[in-house]
């Protein structure tokens, strides 16, 4: 009991130490980031507060909302909406994108459906969802879905397209079992596939989500950025516009990179 | 048990690979395999490893635990170097003290450290990835050992040491071995009948044996009798070789 509370407690403090290292390894990132702060500070002075405000601004007007209590639910209900489409692209994407590169007809045949989803705009799709859905939840989680799923799809028809041959004769030679298959050889090969994939669709779903909510419906970020933009209300904008890299970049960078430098620790040593 | 191959033939699309082939290999012997390179050697291993089907005959393979070495140490690069000696022992569903303790005192034979095993393949030198592909395939005590030319790309030193690891195992164990090499010295040092190959369609063309016993074929010995089987017709024709004076 104690014992497995101490490893559950060493887990989670490699964890943290994991994400600290990676963070503290980020100061050249940091450096550039404020570059694009001073950047940006110089064009607002130049350009006046109506066209650009200034991150001063922005920021103030963003802790405004965060203080009133106005960004949390609107926070809540795109990340709900981003990341529920999202989710059901990872699973689906990721299960049929698998499937598809066990055999070479499949791929070939998922070839031009592919191209023809990552090429339709989802611009196109959100009207279509428009039609199907109507204005409601349905619509966004639908146009994040159909933009993530291809990318998601691709990546993981391509692992498992690539799966080298060489290891699979040792797997059959000692005999592994399938599971065995799945987990040690399959799986860590693919995987390095998948992220790639699943981190871009993270982004494209945090883009259209937004897209999605500014024509279709009256909650969430993108509805209050149509609010601020009727409002000529250039500072909340960009104080929403904030909000919503803010989060992206939160998750990708605190959740996502971790696991990856986790699962992928054997590439650091090559 | 027995490894026996009858009038095998073997063809990739319409090139004939094998033509031919029969090939016996007794319990505890080790028969080594010699041609010019792409005489359809690695093939013929396969075929007989059941990796590959034959296009013509049968390949009836008995022993209960064969293994194989790899021409190149195919090590999985996303497991530790413990783990990835301990697979096969992994497969036969060994719990993981059980196999981590076999594959630690198989690998300090093999002179890897404790620190090796604790490093992805990537971060071992070739040699060390050699001998942790051996350890690998002895781990599971084979009874028939398969060799696609596993020691070809090492220094003499360490060529030697695994011989000599490789004989021990036999000595213990009787397992019997089938490599393939393009080494002549190797094949004199190590086996107990060697086959020639030759090429286009791959075809053994001659069989000799070496009877002295493992322990007495020493450095001059080996010398002296891989002078004298490279004079001999059979093998001068099969490696394309001008007529020996």
């Amino acid at each position: 009991m104690s014992r497995a509370r101490l490893t559950l407690a060493r887990r989670l403090v490699d964890g943290l130490a994991a994400t600290g290292h990676y963070l503290w390894g980020g100061w050249g990132s940091l450096a550039s980031l404020c570059l694009f702060f001073a950047l940006w500070e110089f064009t607002a002075q130049r350009l006046g507060s109506l066209i650009l405000p200034t991150p001063g601004e922005a920021f103030a007007t963003l802790a405004g909302l965060f203080a009133s209590g106005e960004a949390w639910p609107e926070i809540a209900i795109t990340a709900r909406r981003a990341l529920l489409g999202y989710v059901l692209a990872l699973s689906l994407g990721s299960l049929l994108g698998l499937l598809a590169g066990l055999s070479v007809t499949a791929s070939v045949m998922a070839r031009p459906i592919v191209t023809l989803l990552v090429g339709t705009p989802p611009i196109a799709w959100l009207i279509l969802a428009l039609l199907w859905f109507g204005a409601g939840d349905g619509t966004p989680v639908f146009t994040v879905f159909i933009a993530c799923f291809p990318i998601i799809f691709v990546g993981a028809m391509q692992g498992t397209r690539t799966l080298d041959g060489q290891l699979q004769a040792v797997a059959q030679m000692f005999g592994l079992p399938g599971w065995m298959k799945l987990t040690d050889v399959y799986l860590p090969h693919v995987v390095s596939y998948l992220f790639p994939g699943w981190i871009t669709a993270l982004g494209t779903a945090w883009k259209v989500v937004v897209m999605a909510e500014l024509l279709a419906t009256s909650d969430g970020v993108g509805a209050a950025l149509a609010v601020t933009r009727s409002h000529l209300d250039t500072a909340a904008s960009m104080a929403w516009i904030v909000a919503l890299v803010g989060s992206l970049l939160a998750i990708e960078y605190l959740l996502l990179e971790p696991i990856k430098r986790k699962v992928e620790s054997w590439r650091n040593f090559a | 048990m027995s490894l026996n191959i009858h009038h095998l033939a073997h063809r990739f699309g319409y090139q004939r690979v094998l033509e031919d082939i029969d090939l016996h290999v007794a319990p505890g012997e080790a028969v080594a395999l010699v041609g010019p390179s792409g005489c359809g050697k690695t093939t013929l291993l396969n075929l007989a490893a059941g990796l590959l089907s034959p296009w013509e005959g049968r390949v009836e393979c008995s022993f209960r635990r064969p293994a194989m070495m790899f021409q190149q140490p195919r090590l999985l690069p996303w497991k530790r170097t413990r783990d990835n000696i301990a697979l096969g022992l992994k497969a036969a569903g060994q719990p993981r003290a059980a196999r981590h303790a076999t594959a630690t005192a198989l690998a300090r034979r093999m002179g890897l450290t404790e620190d090796d095993l604790d490093k992805y393949p990537s971060a071992l030198s070739g040699g060390m990835q050699s001998r942790a592909a051996l350890a690998r395939a002895l781990a599971v005590q084979p009874d028939l050992l398969l060799l696609d030319e596993a020691f070809s790309a090492l220094d003499i030193g360490l060529k030697s040491e695994l011989y000599r690891l490789l004989a021990e195992e036999r000595d213990n164990r009787h397992c019997a071995v089938l490599m393939i090499t393009h080494d002549l010295m190797e094949a004199i040092r190590l086996a107990d009948r060697i086959l020639v190959m030759a090429g286009s369609p791959g075809r053994i063309v001659a069989e000799h044996r070496v009877d002295s016993p493992l322990g007495e074929r020493d450095e001059s010995w080996v010398f002296t009798r891989t002078a004298e089987f490279i004079r001999w017709p059979d093998i001068r024709a099969a490696f394309a070789l001008p007529e020996y004076p």
